[in-house]
């Protein structure tokens, strides 16, 4: 692969993507307005829930907001990059324009992956930084190397395993053509994310952890985050993360090769 | 001797498509239980295309067109048979193979709807690893020949028609591929924009000599730009050759109105031995074969008083028509 032609390509895809979107202010500015007002609602959510007990799954409110902020993060990314790229495979599948995409010498999967860009998902992201920066002070975390190295590699690996899930459920309109309905499921279950894995029944930990991986996700980014994690939770959260990168990258090879293009 | 580009040999596909019964039950029943059959699209079919030729795929909706022309570009894996194109197996979309390759369908779009064609023009020329400088120097060449000079800078959704068909060609080409593939690249194009479009690939396939693969329902498109056609009917090639012989193989006579100079010169040619179609005072149409068309003008105009005549060909949608609905039309 070479990198050079990528990056050259993936910053025309920044810059045609960014003036796309820069020509209906008005629709940014209602997703800049949408952030902040989630963000609040969530935080209140939060708050009510830890109103009468002092601690739930035994996450303190302080604690949680860590796991809130990282879902911030999280879904800020998904709204940059996951939502406007990933939703549109179905488009591209439905309507046959994966011809082109697919007639293009270079990756299909980067070029599906990173074509365009949602800027309002920029402000989620920083506001989940502010949040987590916020937490790093009430929880009076100490900031070190090896505390950065773990929280950046779990975080990597929560994008990853979300990324690799999006694409694994797009991927599949192949042969079901619309699956609109799959990544919307899979968006309530992120939703899920930003409660402790703690705070739920040892059943749905368990499906959380196993089937849906949403536990991955957020929890052992902010159990890092605290120093609450065991070495060996983020070895298995790398594994998972590259074993869903690599089945979701052979899943679309294996699937392209059914891509029977819509009729003309 | 001119290299084959294009070698296609015992190509076939099948597709599996599901049917549904009409009404609520059927509904239902194709719900939970889907009535599955395998079709053969394509069945069995081979050609060569030389590099450099304009060939046209005619054939009904359905016929199978659209589905050979995805194979030729690799979108679709064959069930059967083998495809060389260029040298490569084009379902293995090798960068190389890709590179050399283009497809524009007429009815669908690449061009980035929100921003002025010139930003994809430039995102397609960083896949092809086409540089800055050199991609300015064949949009302004490409933009001249296709005359969208000012088009460029507005919006594509404030363009015409017109105007984005032609900027989805520039987008297409600006890696100067030498295969092209063109489906219904003129559909709903008005006549001028249909006009100048040929004009384009007709100009572009003389200045680089690159290969056009081309479908259309158009007959204008078939008859000015493709001296060759290959006949699609139900998934198998009917005809494979010039477009000429087959207009002559399916039209065998023409139609010559004659006006003669009185009515007694009439009545002398129709009796003369012409197969006559009718024949109104002075005025008589004649049916003549078309391999002895200059010896019966020549007869006629030698042994009659003619006051005028006109060659009717029959209009070419016609005679094509003719081939596309009979099914088992024998060319």
């Amino acid at each position: 692969m070479n990198l050079e032609k990528y990056l050259k390509v993936y910053k025309q895809f920044l810059h045609t993507s960014l003036a796309s979107e820069l020509e209906y202010k008005t629709n940014i500015l209602v997703d800049l307005i949408t952030a902040i007002l989630s963000l609040i609602g969530s935080i209140f959510l939060l708050s009510i829930f830890f109103q009468n007990n002092g601690s739930i799954g035994g996450w303190e409110f302080e604690q949680a907001l860590i796991i809130q902020g990282i879902y911030t993060i999280l879904n800020g990314i998904t709204n940059t990059w996951f939502n406007p790229n990933l939703t549109e495979i179905v488009k591209h599948i439905r309507e046959g324009t994966l011809d082109f995409v697919l007639l293009k010498p270079i990756d299909s999967q980067f070029f599906i992956s990173l074509k365009k860009i949602n800027p309002s998902g920029f402000l989620e992201i920083i506001l989940g930084i502010c949040l987590l920066l916020f937490c790093i002070r009430i929880n009076e975390i100490n900031l070190n190397i090896s505390f950065l190295t773990l929280t950046l590699i779990t975080i990597t690996c929560s994008i990853s395993i979300l990324y690799s899930l999006w694409f694994f459920i797009s991927t599949t309109t192949i042969w079901f053509v619309k699956t609109w309905n799959a990544t919307e499921v899979l968006r309530s279950f992120l939703y899920i994310g930003r409660f402790p894995l703690n705070s739920f029944s040892f059943s749905l930990r368990i499906f959380f952890s196993v089937f849906i991986p949403i536990a991955f996700i957020t929890t052992i980014p902010s159990e890092v985050f605290l120093g609450l994690s065991q070495l060996w939770k983020i070895f298995l959260e790398v594994i998972v993360a590259t074993v869903f990168l690599i089945t979701s990258r052979n899943f679309w090879l294996f699937a392209l090769k059914f891509y029977s293009s819509a009729s003309s | 001797m001119v290299q084959n580009i294009i070698d296609v040999r015992n190509l076939s596909k099948s597709f599996d498509i599901s049917s549904k019964e009409p009404g609520l039950k059927g509904t239902i029943k194709h719900f939970f239980k889907r009535q599955t059959k395998s079709l053969k699209v394509i069945k069995d079919i081979s050609f060569e295309i030389k590099d450099g030729e304009i060939v046209g795929f005619l054939g009904a909706n359905g016929a199978g067109k659209t589905t050979i022309l995805k194979m030729l570009c690799g979108l679709i894996y064959p069930s059967d048979g083998s495809i060389l194109v260029s040298g490569y197996s084009p379902f293995r979309r090798k960068e190389k193979f890709l590179k050399q390759i283009t497809l524009i369908m007429g009815q669908k779009q690449q061009l980035i709807w929100d921003l002025p064609p010139i930003e994809s023009f430039y995102l397609n020329a960083s896949i092809y690893d086409v540089d800055k400088f050199e991609a300015k120097r064949r949009i302004k060449k490409l933009s001249e020949m296709l005359e969208i000079d000012d088009e460029l800078f507005i919006p594509v959704r404030k363009l015409s028609l017109g105007q984005r068909m032609k900027s989805e060609l520039l987008a297409a080409l600006i890696h100067e591929p030498n295969i092209l593939f063109l489906d219904e690249p003129t559909l709903g194009l008005d006549i001028n924009a249909q006009r100048n479009l040929r004009k384009f690939l007709k100009k572009y396939n003389k200045e680089t000599n690159a290969t056009i693969c081309l479908t259309s329902h158009y007959m204008k498109d078939i008859t000015s730009l493709c001296k060759r056609v290959i006949c699609v009917q139900e998934g198998s090639i009917s005809y494979d050759g010039e477009l000429d012989l087959l207009l002559k193989k399916l039209s065998p006579v023409k139609e010559i109105l004659i006006v003669c100079r009185s009515e007694e010169d009439a009545i002398k040619l129709e009796n003369s031995g012409f197969t006559v179609k009718n024949k109104i005072k002075n005025e008589i149409t004649i049916k003549i074969e078309n391999n002895s068309i200059t010896s019966s003008l020549k007869t006629i105009l030698n042994s009659f008083d003619i006051e005028d005549l006109f060659i009717n060909e029959p209009p070419i949608d016609e005679i094509i028509g003719r081939i596309l609905i009979k099914k088992d039309y024998d060319i």
